[in-house]
């Protein structure tokens, strides 16, 4: 062994040693060219949607070049935000994802609180359990779902299946055990001192929480408030199976059903459509963008 | 603390203030407003998600008008189809490929940005997670028009280099494809970010040291990024697995499952079952199948996380 090591590092390190600088240089340049690559790659479908949104219907059908646009026209964007279907698309859109926001943090902050810091019985079963139900997906509850809500009007009257207002019961089932999750973490690593000293001093558990740790985690709180907002804007399945009638629509299953008709795709609107239902996201990473990937990693490694 | 400054004083009195107060004192006490805290989101997981699941196998078993108990008929209906039998293994092609691909492409674009001077990474990094940022839905409709039949935007760039259309959506080797391909672009940029920041966790002498043993680039990924990062590998490609495995949006967009059901998965099936073709319990049948696949992940995670804290 000590040989054969001995023979490999011999001539190896000579031809190394002159070149290590220009060997970085080059590492660097491909590492730029193939970013570059992967950039065209991820930025072409939301580049392409701008470019698309940017043309008349006429020249889409005229099947010139398709990256290019030769007479730039504003007309998608004007008819779309004049309609008043689309501008409800977007305000239940927007009523929806803030209200299920506020539902969230209400649920999921007092809880992560209590999980982390004050032990009740099953308290530990409990935050595997929050973990276990933010691993089940969607597609696996949506058929149950629906025929409870059913069943449910039919025993007592009250109409919930396609009316907006049904999606505030169940997009927190997708937001509060990520959220919840995430703000277990973020409070566990608060120092015990800190709620020590609060209680000596005679702080309420309510005064600890709004006092000391909503202040403290709120790099967390916003994490956890973006992700909340993400995910309910972005959801496709859910109100896809529980509204049908136009006014009662959010933004994706809007504009996938009405700007679709049969056959008839009206590109220019529907490209236009997806870059407005996609900008609220957009705008919220390119200002927060920070704790945006902070809530990303921290779903998985925080544990 | 201050029972027992109290004590030597006066028992008697504390005793009774004691009994009077009993319901306040239960109410006050410390597990009791943790109990109430997280009783929302007991409620909430219990109704919501507990019940409805227990729901779902209780709905397999009945028949399509939901009236009689049919007990497995469901699944022995289904175990007879020949389109069952395709979405199982369209289910098990398409989480296998698109989680591979993207765990690769999230490897090797998480090295370029490490490469790369730290000023600068940031910048890269936000253009990078754009595909993960954009809703699902939205992102699919403009792949379905770069993959329009008449006017794909691929297929003319294709044209100019004499290549033929390609039939994206249209043919059913190409729409398995173009569905992977799809999912790898939205989930590849997930897999980056995870790697990146495991890759800035590794500490530097251990690279230091491993040139000065002679080794060489590959060396170094095989004996020291991948034993540091294997933690962070294996979670999120379970993460993944499991939310591959039951997409629905880009399947569902992109091509429905056509043509002819060749690009179906349990997700896309179930919904055109069960709230397309209402017949819920066929559709709550299907989907239940996606359960011990998701519940193998699922355990592996919660072992590795198990494992972790007990490190820490």
């Amino acid at each position: 062994m000590a040989t054969m090591t001995i023979d490999k590092a011999g001539p190896t390190r000579k031809v190394k040693y002159g070149s290590m600088s220009r060997d970085r240089a080059w590492a660097l340049r491909w590492s730029y060219f193939f970013l570059v690559i992967f950039v065209i790659f991820f930025l072409t479908p939301p580049v392409y949607m701008l470019i698309t949104s940017l043309k008349s219907s006429a020249e889409i059908s005229a099947a010139t070049n398709p990256w290019w646009v030769s007479r730039p026209t504003l007309d998608n964007y004007v008819a779309l935000l004049t309609s008043n279907q689309f501008l409800r698309f977007f305000w239940n859109s927007a009523i929806v994802s803030i209200l299920v926001v506020s539902i969230t943090m209400l649920i999921a902050v007092p809880a992560a609180f209590a999980l982390s810091r004050m032990r009740f019985w099953g308290s530990t079963i409990l935050g595997t359990g929050v973990f276990l139900t933010y691993l089940i997906p969607e597609t696996l509850l949506f058929i149950p779902l629906f025929k409870l809500f059913v069943v449910f009007s039919d025993w007592t009257g009250i109409q919930l299946i396609n009316r907006w207002y049904v999606l505030l019961f169940i997009y927190p089932t997708l937001t509060v055990p990520f959220c919840t999750w995430i703000m277990i973490g973020y409070f566990a690593s608060i120092p015990k001192e800190l709620d020590e000293a609060a209680i000596i001093d005679g702080a309420s558990w309510f005064q600890t929480l709004t006092r000391i740790f909503i202040p403290v985690a709120l790099p967390g709180l916003i994490a956890a408030t973006i992700f909340a907002f993400t995910v309910s804007w972005a959801q496709f399945l859910y109100p896809l199976v529980f509204t049908t009638s136009t006014d009662q629509l959010v933004m994706p299953v809007g504009i996938i059903t009405t700007l679709i008709k049969g056959d008839v795709f009206n590109w220019g609107q529907i490209m236009t459509g997806a870059l407005l239902g996609a900008a609220p996201p957009l705008i919220i990473y390119a200002f927060l963008m920070d704790y945006y990937i902070a809530g990303l990693t921290a779903g998985a490694t925080k544990g | 603390m201050a029972d027992v400054a109290l004590q030597p004083g006066s028992t008697a009195a504390t005793r009774t203030a004691k009994k009077r107060s009993s319901l306040r004192n239960v109410l006050g006490r410390k597990s009791t407003i943790a109990f109430l805290m997280a009783l929302p989101l007991i409620l909430l997981i219990a109704t919501l998600v507990v019940y409805p699941a227990f729901y779902a196998l209780h709905l397999a078993t009945l028949n399509k008008s939901m009236a009689r108990f049919v007990g497995f008929g469901n699944f022995e209906f289904l175990f007879k189809r020949e389109t069952f039998w395709l979405v199982v293994k369209q289910s098990c092609i398409f989480a296998i490929t698109a989680v591979l691909f993207k765990a690769l492409l999230g490897f090797i674009i998480a090295h370029f940005v490490h490469n790369i001077p730290a000023k600068g990474q940031r910048k890269w990094r936000g253009m990078l997670l754009v595909p993960w940022v954009i809703p699902p839905a939205m992102s699919t409709l403009a792949w379905l028009w770069l993959f329009d039949p008449s006017y794909s935007a691929f297929n003319y760039t294709l044209g100019l280099f004499g290549a033929g259309p390609i039939p994206w959506t249209g043919d059913a080797m190409w729409a398995r494809f173009s569905v992977i391909l799809v999912n790898i672009w939205v989930g590849a940029p997930f897999f980056m970010i995870m790697y990146l920041a495991a890759l800035k966790s590794v500490p530097d002498q251990l690279y230091e040291a491993a040139a000065i043993d002679g080794a060489n680039w590959w060396q170094r990924i095989w004996y020291v990024t991948l034993p540091m990062m294997r933690n962070i590998i294996a979670i999120t490609t379970l993460f993944s697995l499991i939310v591959t495995f039951a997409n629905f949006d880009i399947v569902r967009i992109l091509t429905a499952g056509g043509p002819l059901d060749h690009t179906h998965i349990f997700a896309t099936w179930a919904f055109r079952v069960g709230i397309e073709g209402s017949d819920i319990p066929l559709g709550a049948s299907v989907s239940l199948f996606m359960v011990p696949i998701l519940a193998v992940a699922a355990i592996f995670i919660l072992r590795d996380i198990a494992k972790r804290g007990n490190e820490a």
